[in-house]
């Protein structure tokens, strides 16, 4: 594989759930690429779509949705076409996820023994035994102490954050070439967070894995991600490199995000919110600016009609034409 | 673990003296002198005085009482006047068979019931799940002495398949016994059947929902295994602490079924007893099986624990 | 919880758009009203007296000229004493239920509302009362009560009140809890008026369903007990005595047992299937 080709590559990616005799679309037309070693932020409220976007990845969407159009290709083939067989050797294997609530992502009634070692066999050819030390190990990596003893105990006997390092231990067992983060921070206390996410860096950067970093928190990624996706409603609003979107943010979802971050609030104190929700799957509006209704002090013909993603500057992509009009609300 | 056992057990003591008590009120609230329905009519004045002051019927309420929960203490259920035997020998000579019919029902209804239930969950929406749920459904509507009737008129009238009544010998051979067996059996396994396949269905449905199963799934375990080992263990802690309800009105379901049955066990021994109006039998096989419900009840909970390490799986706790 | 009494004027018509939007429990609901329109007009749709016997009639099958569903062995018609039958199980199960749900429902509100040593005491004697198989119990108390409609409905109810007290105790329990029965305690309610008027209708939901459900075991003790001799005496049509009839002529005449047990079948099934609509239309959340 050359350097220059991407390791992961979705074109066009759709995801529709069946609710009755409706099909809602959950994720509309999302492309982007990653290349080796690199990170990629996607960003969004909870309800913009990003979590199911890289559940379909894995093809580990819920029974009632389903791929409605889109390549996902992982290597140079697309993982859209391969069977259940086939993703179980990609799952865990070559990708692997890491999700958002580590209370509830071991399975309280076996030890975390039992689970690390599961994964391991699933796709490496050892004994178990040997499996057993590498478990050890693999703990100790990610910074649990006491490895051996503690390896023993089930899941409610670790705090929080330690749960999520057993599921980081898990997630880079086999060597994946592509780690998927799915808000990995969320569910624990401030000072953990900080933790986690140094250790996700640095087992990263050691290992040159790609990352996929989902967050509702545009914070989190500042420091890690290359590339940033800011997503809203099911679709990417504005995509560029981190850096860029710091700069030089266009959309203003992307902008209000950016104000809402605590650390840029220190001094006043108050945390602006932006106001109203993520519309829920059947309230999208068609063929307008899904963000329209939460900035309604932008007139309405500022909007386009069926708003399109366009290149501004080089590698910088932005949806629909009100960011040129957009401002802060007066307060 | 220990002290939890300790403490479960001294739980119980309250509740088994009012067990006692309970059975004690009732049986002395029969009408008539016992005395005299035992003796028969023929009887003289004197026979039934001498029984009387046997049984300690002359004593007070309260002298009567402390004597019961003496003699209960030393596994003393008193004398059957119609057997002329004491009531823990007639006990312990039908509770095998009882057991046996139980056992094997039980058995029958929990792998027929996580099964089904399994499927339907795995299923959910589809034919088979149609099936199962209306399986059930009229399952644990079924009066059960009916149910029995219609097995014997089914297999044992028209097709003689199995015998219609009695117990097998164990001389005759296994086959012999089992035959004997699987009519009362299936009839007694039918509601706590149905009720683990509604259980298994609600609580499969429930787990494969969970975080984990998805973290299982992502790791690439098969579907099968994530059905089978992930979910399956979570899924048997609402299993297992119904058993012990079923297994209290299995009990209950003996009695009836072993009517129909002719089975030689404690329900005929009981229903037997009240038409012979033999209240010291009524009152030592209801109390048996009254403290043995009680006891079965403390391994459930002792079990639970085993099984699931953490008994209260509390979300998102810090 | 706050938010219930916005929604009242809505909560209504969503309870039955989601009861009626649930097949089985129409289907339910159908042998429930069947079964009470039964016992209401039988007089009306009984062709005959149920205890009118006609030795010479004796075992017609079904389908015969004049008898629907045939004869017993007495020759008397078995569609109008299976009609006359739905009586005694409609008023034993919900007599029964009445029974056992007054006693239960007094007893748990008492042990969750005072505590202690009280609420030690009632649910030690529950648990005692449950430790006795249900139909166990029914016997038993059967022969110290003799035969009879009020004693039969005693019987089975007693073994009601153990279920009823325990699930209104843990209601109790838990709207004890909420602030706004606080506030009435420090504005200096009767103690009475606080149970009777706050607490107890906050727990009627899961009673009427828990009852619905009762009443169904009820019918089926009534007719074990009836199929052991214990229960309703003969000649009186109930279904449990024309079942134990029927098991004595199950070679010759198999459609007496058949169609009594059936009808007992039924009735049950529906009150379950309207039952479980009940509950999932009232409170999803609570499982079985």
């Amino acid at each position: 594989m050359k350097a220059e080709e991407p390791l992961l590559s979705v074109e066009h990616l759709s995801v529709e759930f069946i609710s009755g005799k409706e099909k809602l679309r959950a994720v509309e037309d999302v492309s982007f690429f990653l290349k080796k070693g690199e990170v990629l932020g996607i960003v969004g409220e909870s309800g913009s779509g990003k979590s199911v976007a890289v559940t379909s990845i894995l093809k580990l969407l819920p029974s009632n949705g389903q791929l409605a159009a889109g390549k996902i290709y992982y290597k140079n083939q697309d993982l859209a076409d391969f069977s259940e067989k086939q993703m179980r050797k990609i799952r865990g294997n070559e990708i692997s996820m890491i999700f958002q609530d580590p209370m509830t992502s071991l399975n309280p009634v076996f030890t975390v023994e039992n689970q690390l070692v599961e994964a391991i066999l699933l796709h490496q050819k050892v004994k178990k035994s040997k499996a057993r030390e590498l478990a050890v190990q693999l703990l100790e990596v990610v910074g649990i102490k006491d490895a051996k003893q503690r390896i023993k105990l089930y899941p409610h006997e670790f705090s929080g954050g330690m749960r999520q390092r057993v599921m980081i231990a898990m997630a880079i067992s086999s060597n994946p070439s592509l780690i998927i983060a799915d808000e990995p921070t969320t569910a624990l206390d401030v000072t953990v967070q900080a933790q986690i996410l140094n250790l996700l860096k640095q087992l990263q950067e050691k290992a040159n894995t790609s990352m996929i970093l989902i967050t509702h928190d545009l914070e989190v990624v500042a420091d890690m991600a290359d590339q940033i996706l800011i997503m809203y409603a099911g679709q990417i609003v504005e995509s560029a490199s981190a850096e860029t979107i710091f700069k030089n943010p266009l959309h203003p979802y992307t902008k209000l995000l950016i104000r809402s971050i605590p650390a840029a609030n220190k001094k006043s104190g108050k945390l602006p919110v932006i106001e109203g929700n993520v519309p829920a799957l059947k309230d999208i509006p068609k063929g307008t600016c899904r963000f329209a209704n939460r900035i309604p002090w932008i007139a309405e013909d500022e909007h386009e009609q069926d708003p399109k993603l366009r290149e501004v500057e080089e590698d910088h992509f932005v949806r629909c034409t009100c960011y040129q009009h957009f401002h802060f609300k007066e307060e | 673990m220990l002290r939890y056992i300790l403490r479960r057990i001294l739980d119980l003591i309250p509740t088994l003296l009012f067990v006692a008590i309970i059975v004690f009120l009732v049986t002395r609230m029969i009408p008539g002198d016992p005395a005299r329905v035992m003796l028969g009519p023929q009887a003289s004045v004197t026979e039934i005085n001498n029984l009387r002051e046997k049984l300690g019927l002359n004593d007070s309420m309260g002298a009567q009482f402390i004597a019961f929960i003496r003699d209960l203490l030393h596994f003393d259920l008193g004398d059957s006047a119609t057997y002329n035997r004491p009531v823990i020998d007639l006990i312990m000579e039908r509770f095998p068979n009882t057991i046996v019919l139980t056992v094997f029902s039980l058995c029958i209804s929990l792998i027929i019931g996580i099964f089904s239930g399994m499927i339907s969950a795995v299923k959910k929406g589809t034919a088979w799940d149609y099936f199962f749920t209306i399986f059930s459904l009229v399952g644990v509507s079924m009066p059960v002495f009916w149910l029995g009737i219609m097995l014997v008129l089914f297999f044992s009238v028209n097709l003689g398949w199995f015998p219609a009544t009695g117990i097998g010998s164990m001389d005759a051979g296994i086959v012999d016994y089992v035959r004997h067996l699987i009519l009362p059996g299936v009839t007694l396994a039918t509601i706590p059947m149905a009720n683990f396949s509604r259980i298994t269905r609600s609580s499969m449905l429930d787990v494969m929902g969970e975080n984990y199963i998805k973290t299982a799934r992502a790791k690439g375990v098969s579907g099968t295994l994530v059905v089978c080992k992930h979910a399956l263990k979570n899924a048997m802690t609402p299993i297992l602490t119904t058993i012990g309800m079923q297994i209290s009105s299995m009990l209950g379901g003996a009695v009836l079924t072993e009517t129909i049955f002719s089975w030689p066990g404690m329900g005929r021994l009981i229903v037997d007893a009240i038409n012979k109006r033999d209240f010291v039998v009524v009152q030592g096989t209801v109390i048996f099986l009254a403290v043995l419900f009680v006891l079965i009840n403390l391994i459930i909970d002792i079990l639970y624990k085993v099984v699931n390490p953490k008994v209260s799986y509390v979300r998102g706790e810090k | 919880m706050t938010a219930k009494a916005d929604q009242s004027p809505n909560e209504g018509s969503q309870f039955f758009r989601k009861l009626f939007k649930n097949k089985l429990a129409l289907i339910g609901l159908v042998f429930v009203l069947l079964m009470i329109c039964m016992a209401l007009f039988a007089p009306l749709l009984a062709q005959y007296d149920p205890n009118e016997m006609n030795i010479q009639q004796a075992l017609l099958s079904p389908g015969t000229k004049g008898h629907l569903l045939g004869t017993d062995s007495y020759g008397r018609d078995l569609l109008s004493r299976i009609i006359y039958g739905s009586r005694i199980s409609l008023i034993v199960g919900i007599g029964a239920v009445l029974v056992g749900g007054a006693i239960g429902i007094f007893l748990g509100l008492v042990a969750g509302y005072f505590g202690g040593f009280i609420d030690s005491l009632i649910m030690r004697f529950m648990d005692a009362l449950s430790a006795f198989p249900f139909i166990l119990l029914a016997i038993t108390l059967m022969t110290v009560l003799d035969t009879g409609l009020m004693n039969v409905i005693v019987a089975i109810g007693v073994g009601n009140i153990p279920g009823f007290a325990r699930m209104v105790r843990g209601q109790v329990l838990s709207v004890k809890e909420e602030e706004y029965i606080e506030v009435t305690k420090s504005l200096g309610a009767k103690q009475w008026r606080i149970i009777f008027q706050h607490i107890l209708p906050n727990c009627l939901t899961p009673i009427i369903v828990y009852a619905t459900m009762n009443v169904a075991g009820a019918i089926i003790s009534e007719a074990a007990l009836s199929f052991l001799g214990l229960g309703i005496q003969p000649p009186t049509a109930s279904w449990g005595n024309i079942l134990k009839e029927g098991k004595d002529f199950l070679v010759v005449s198999p459609h007496i047992a058949v169609l009594s047990g059936l009808a007992i079948l039924f009735s049950v099934l529906g009150l379950n299937l309207f039952g479980d609509g009940l509950r999932d239309a009232l409170d999803p959340k609570t499982k079985l």
